[in-house]
């Protein structure tokens, strides 16, 4: 483990859900929200639980983005609050 | 209402972190947790299932229970989306 | 079979979707296979082949991607996927094992009980990919098409 590698990791993964919180718009929060998978993706995989690492660059980043858009296609954009 | 709930969340990390303080250290080889099953799992799986992979085998043969029903949870999520969602032509 | 909306698709996506997808669907197979020796397993692999067959859903048009898997046929691989799993861990029971003591498969073909356990988990990750593939796929033809499996995103 490099603590450095880790703080800068940690970092990311708290910008990027701020950020997803905050956005009006569904469609780019959607698209944070995929980097926000793959900096949990790589700190897991710098943890060394690999396995866990692969499932959430599949799962979290991959498809769940995809019908996260598929909503949001089929509903709003726009966040109402 | 807003400044509450900032306030609840601030409050609640803040002890979810003087949680933390308790857990053992990364990769602790005396952590309560790596004691008790883990050195059976680490020093027979790979001659009681050879797998080389842990992971699978803990999940594909010793938890295999759980992995059953984690599969039929998937299904049975599938089912109720298709259910709800999808509809005849009319 | 070509509709209007297909015609007017790209054609570099196209081709590019054609040529890529092998190679993902191989990749996906090749990480339910080697999961026992490589990070991996049914779940993540399952996810990588109905990830392959979205593309090809968002590329080629929704009406025109069932020609490749029917909606019936995936529904009844869908359902297959767990009827491997618990087939598997009831046909341990009823030849005198455990319920999912996969060593009890010996007696049906003498592998060595060691190997059957090898064997009874690769088994199990067929059937969970089965299953998660074609469940992802679903949640995404729905999803995409309001339900009515017109058109696409």
């Amino acid at each position: 483990m490099i603590w450095q590698l880790d703080l800068l990791i940690l970092t990311l993964v708290v910008v990027c859900a701020v950020v997803v919180i905050n956005l009006k718009d569904l469609l780019a929060a959607t698209v944070i929200f995929g980097v926000y998978s793959f900096m949990m993706c790589l700190l897991w995989a710098e943890m060394g639980a690999v396995d866990v690492a692969f499932t959430e660059a599949t799962v979290g980043a991959g498809v769940s983005t995809v019908l996260f858009i598929a909503a949001i296609l089929r509903t709003t954009r726009r966040s109402k609050d | 209402m807003k400044k509450l709930a900032l306030l609840a969340t601030i409050v609640t990390g803040a002890l979810l972190i003087y949680g933390v303080q308790d857990f053992a250290p990364w990769g602790d080889p005396d952590a309560p947790a790596s004691r008790h099953l883990s050195p059976h799992y680490i020093e027979k799986a790979v001659e009681e299932t050879h797998v080389p992979n842990l992971v699978t085998a803990v999940l594909g043969d010793y938890r295999g229970y759980d992995t059953m029903f984690e599969t039929v949870v998937i299904f049975c999520a599938g089912m109720a989306v298709v259910s709800v969602l999808r509809r005849p032509k009319s | 079979m070509m509709d209007q909306r297909t015609e007017s698709c790209d054609i570099i996506i196209r081709m590019t979707v054609r040529i890529m997808m092998p190679f993902i669907q191989l990749f996906g197979l090749y990480v339910i296979v080697h999961g026992h020796y490589s990070p991996g397993g049914g779940f993540q692999g399952g996810v990588i082949l109905g990830a392959a067959y979205i593309m090809l859903s968002i590329a080629f048009g929704l009406k025109d991607s069932t020609r490749y898997l029917s909606e019936k046929a995936n529904a009844v691989m869908g359902s297959i996927g767990p009827m491997i799993f618990v087939g598997v861990a009831i046909v341990c029971a009823l030849v005198g094992g455990l319920f999912l003591d996969y060593s009890a498969l010996d007696k049906i073909i003498p592998l060595g009980p060691i190997e059957w356990r090898s064997m009874g988990i690769f088994l199990v990750e067929v059937g969970v990919g089965l299953a998660v593939m074609n469940i992802m796929l679903s949640l995404y033809w729905d999803l995409a098409s309001n339900g009515e499996m017109e058109e696409g995103l």
